[in-house]
């Protein structure tokens, strides 16, 4: 049976933890401010078209297909193999995107001795692209807002805030980590986003389970030693989880295709940083609030009249 | 101590495990490539078709797999793509322009088990290829429309009364009738006011002028007649085109989604979907140079067009017969071997038809083509609806005798066009003009790829945590491990069940599900290693394992489910997929990793003196 080291000082490290931590944000906000997300069509609107071919294809033949054919500004590139060519056009005036498809597959025919097979298409309307990304905003302030309020029921406000705490420090530093890297950002990234925060989420609610049973069962010690013992104590099961769910993505990321190869790379990204927020950032926060054994002792018998607070 | 389940609830883990066996097997069969044959809106299927159909085949050789006939819908089920591509072809002939033929890919499902309404999961366009399409209709030209209907009914309102006026017209977002003297509004108001509650009546700024709007009641009752309207039309023309099981839906209050799986040739469907074609017969006016009015002003009564070449032409403001008459279509070869399209009638449009080509035998009439387009296009940095109303005379022929509800038109440019045209003629309009504002499109081999890809993903990543799990929990681990299948299979069997779509990322919420799954596991087997280091004896810490992970447990999958449901609720299309098996993979794994391992590990350790667990 493998042991792990099973009284790590994780409290006393916080002050090391924040000032990484806060250098990772500010590497992030400095980046997303300075080199914004390097956003899809999905929400910029435009069309993409991936076309196959039988052999290897040249990228120059294609880029200048498309300059005689008025798409001088489409960028060419190969995805996934030299066989595979993706085209993106970016929303322009004075251009009927609906046809713009039509047109680039005829261009690219018309100039070349191999057919392109054409294997996808996608546009998207201005008027679409600008909803998408409103509604994607929107979901990431509801769902944290339905976990603050989820949280502050179950637990108590200080433990509300540690998690949207850490939550927030996982979403910025995977939003981040796309825009150092200048990786494209579309809706099923947008979606692992989400999906970082129900995992994220996850990982601190155990913890929290924790100490608040330690909180209502030990009689001694303090809040800061208390934490610690919890940690501790949901560490292994924490490292356990976090390396079959990232097993899972590796195995996504390596063999799932390039269509949801961000998708894998931003949960990877988000699993790491959650699994180590849920230690370093979410509980040291309920600490910083100064948390108490009162906070978390079961209701007295008044507890269980009707709640008339609004 | 032991621990022991009751019977029944060892019995109920048995049974959702055996009807999640059950319910998932429909997916291992694969498809037959089989040819649909459906009724358009003139006809009618019955058995007279089923015994054609039964000796077209026979007739050519081609021996079908079955023959079902059930929904209005005649399925061919075929050996292979071979077969289905010639039995289309056979079929499509012998039926006739009545009925649709479409190839599909039918599941292979063994009766027994359609017989239990066991069908396997239902893919989305990113699996299977094929055309989505979002589609926004024009609500504002909808509208506009009405006025306009408007217009011709105050006019006629007002004749009838004989109340005299000075002119009536479509100004702004109201019509405007200017009338001669103090009493001639009062009346006109009076007979609008009671002719027309639909409009809201005001006082013009000038005198005698009567300002008529329509109410704000009346105008939502003619966005959603329009939405309604192109519905009906779209779905028309969805048939027309051949296209097994597509989807049309509405999507919000101006939007409609369509969805065709396995269509290909995208040009012709997105022709064929936003196209607003019609017709009018109008009479040419031959008094008047043609020539002079493109450069001045036109006659009174009359309105100039332009041929095809681009010249003049005047044509008179009355219209014979608009697009709407049109019963039937069909396109063709004429004597001339040019394209025609063949028009049939219906009997107010048979009988004016009739009426006018006696009385001007010898005189030239005309056949006018319109097309309104609409695109949403970016101009300096503003989103401009752009619209386009394309109306040619695509042919003048001088009237040789009496026709009415049968004829034909020439002068359309190709046969294809005449095919098109004669499609959206039996289709319908739409009633307002719509615009795609999202396409995805997916060929074949990319949808196979994400299949292949999907799945292969899975396997690894679920083959992979399996030697992890049994590694790190010995005979604890392999119990997960089987619990892991199960569950596997169960969301399986409920994404069949609900024939929720299945799509790519859906596909990644069922990997990350299997990462997540073991969570419950392994907080459970973290909690008895605990209670065995404390001293408790392995039946007590088996017991207070599951006990104390359970809140845990609870707690913190609540919170997923919470964003799980966040998700399906913004998300679209495929984030919607991921949500639905997110979920779906958190209720199950509650149920499999609690009670599915409980049981198991019960049965293995429950009833005897264990001394150690394997753990």
């Amino acid at each position: 049976m493998v042991m792990l080291k099973q009284n790590f000082d994780f409290i006393s490290k916080r002050k090391i933890a924040l000032v990484g931590s806060g250098l990772l944000l500010l590497i992030s906000a400095a980046s997303l401010i300075i080199n914004g997300l390097k956003l899809g069509i999905d929400f910029t609107g435009g069309t993409l078209i991936e076309v196959g071919y039988s052999e290897i294809v040249e990228l120059e033949s294609i880029r200048s297909a498309l300059e005689t054919h008025e798409f001088g500004d489409a960028t060419v590139q190969h995805f996934g193999t030299a066989k595979d060519v993706l085209i993106r056009i970016k929303p322009r005036e004075g251009v009927n995107h609906s046809q713009a498809s039509v047109q680039v597959l005829s261009a690219i025919n018309s100039s070349s001795e191999q057919i392109a097979d054409l294997r996808r298409v996608e546009f998207v309307g201005p008027q679409v692209g600008d909803e998408l990304a409103e509604d994607g905003g929107l979901a990431l302030l509801y769902s944290m807002f339905g976990i603050l309020v989820y949280v502050a029921w179950r637990f108590e406000y200080k433990f509300a805030l540690g998690s949207v705490a850490a939550l927030i420090h996982d979403v910025v530093i995977t939003l981040g980590f796309f825009s150092v890297l200048g990786l494209e950002f579309d809706l099923t990234v947008l979606a692992a986003i989400l999906a970082v925060i129900g995992y994220s989420l996850n990982d601190t609610i155990v913890v929290y389970d924790r100490i608040r049973e330690n909180f209502r069962n030990l009689r001694k010690g303090t809040p800061s030693s208390i934490l610690n013992n919890s940690l501790n104590q949901t560490l292994s099961r924490t490292l356990m989880t976090s390396l079959t769910t990232i097993l899972v993505l590796i195995a996504l990321a390596l063999l799932g295709g390039e269509i949801i190869h961000n998708f894998a790379i931003a949960l990877l990204v988000g699993v790491l940083t959650g699994t180590y927020s849920s230690i370093f950032i979410a509980s040291p926060v309920v600490l910083a609030l100064g948390v108490r054994k009162e906070d978390l002792m079961l209701p007295e018998k008044e507890g269980l009249d009707i709640d008339t607070r609004p | 101590m032991q621990n022991t389940f009751p019977l029944w609830k060892n019995l109920f883990v048995v049974m959702v495990l055996g009807l999640g066996l059950l319910y998932a097997l429909p997916n291992i069969y694969g498809d037959d490539p089989s040819v649909q044959i459906s009724s358009t809106r003139t006809t009618q299927l019955n058995d007279d078709q089923l015994n054609l159909i039964k000796e077209t085949l026979t007739a050519q050789g081609i021996v079908a797999k079955a023959i079902e006939f059930k929904d209005d819908q005649i399925l061919v089920r075929l050996e292979n793509l071979d077969d289905q591509m010639k039995a289309a072809d056979y079929l499509k002939s012998a039926l006739g322009r009545g009925f649709t033929t479409a190839l599909n890919l039918a599941p292979a499902t063994p009766a027994w088990l359609r017989a239990i309404a066991a069908e396997p999961m239902y893919l989305g366009l990113d699996l299977r290829g094929g055309v989505h399409f979002l589609l926004e209709v024009d609500m504002d030209a909808a509208v506009k429309q009405a006025e306009e209907r408007y217009v011709g009914d105050i006019r006629g309102a007002l004749r009838a009364e004989k109340i005299r006026y000075a002119s009536i017209a479509k100004v702004n977002d109201f019509v405007q009738v200017k009338l001669k003297s103090e009493a001639d509004a009062a009346n006109a108001k009076a007979v609008l006011g009671t002719e027309f509650r639909n409009l809201k009546l005001s006082d013009g700024k000038e005198l005698f002028v009567i300002e008529a709007r329509i109410s704000l009641d009346e105008q939502k009752q003619i966005k959603k007649f329009a939405l309604a309207q192109n519905m009906t039309t779209l779905r028309n023309r969805v048939n027309e085109l051949g296209v097994a099981e597509p989807i049309i839906q509405q999507q919000g209050d101006a939007r409609i989604v369509v969805q065709l799986p396995g269509v290909q040739d995208t040009t012709r469907a997105k022709e064929i979907l936003g196209a607003t074609a019609s017709l009018e017969f109008r009479m040419v006016d031959v008094k008047h140079d043609a020539q002079r009015a493109a450069k001045g002003k036109q006659p009174i009564g009359t309105r100039l067009y332009r041929e095809r070449n681009g010249k003049p032409i005047l044509l008179k403001r009355q219209i014979i017969v608009t697009g709407d008459q049109i019963v039937d279509a069909s396109s063709g070869l004429d004597q001339n071997n040019s394209a025609a399209v063949y028009i049939t009638l219906d009997g107010i449009g048979a009988k004016k038809m009739g009426r006018t080509t006696r009385d001007n035998i010898g005189k030239p009439m005309a056949v006018v083509f319109i097309e309104n387009k609409v695109e949403t296009r970016i101009s300096n940095g503003k989103k401009i609806r752009h619209k386009e109303k394309l109306e040619e005379v695509i042919n003048v022929a001088t009237i040789q005798g009496v026709f009415s509800k049968r004829f034909q038109i020439t002068g359309l440019d190709s046969t294809t066009e005449a095919r098109n045209l004669a499609l959206l003629l039996r289709a319908g309009a739409l009633a307002a003009p719509i615009e795609i504002v999202e396409e995805r499109t997916v060929g074949p081999s990319l949808g196979q790829d994400n299949i292949n890809q999907g799945t292969l993903s899975v396997f690894v990543g679920f083959v992979l945590v399996l030697v992890f799990m049994a590694a790190y929990y010995k005979v604890f681990g392999l119990v997960a491990n089987v619990a892991l299948a199960f569950n596997l299979v169960i969301i399986i069997a409920l994404l069949s069940m609900i024939q929720a779509t299945l799509t790519l990322p859906g596909i990644a919420g069922i990997v990350l599900t299997v990462g997540m799954a073991v969570d419950a596991n392994v907080l459970i087997f973290e909690r008895i290693r605990e209670e065995l280091r404390n001293g408790n004896s392995p039946q007590a810490s088996i017991y207070a394992g599951y006990e104390k992970a359970f809140g845990t447990i609870f707690d913190a999958n609540i919170t997923t489910l919470l964003v799980a449901l966040v998700l399906f609720g913004f998300g679209t299309g495929p984030i919607k997929g991921f949500a639905v098996t997110l979920s779906l993979g958190i209720m199950t794994s509650m149920f499999t990793a609690i009670m599915g391992t409980r049981m198991m590990i019960n049965l293995i350790y429950g009833k005897q003196r264990v001394k150690r667990l394997s753990l």
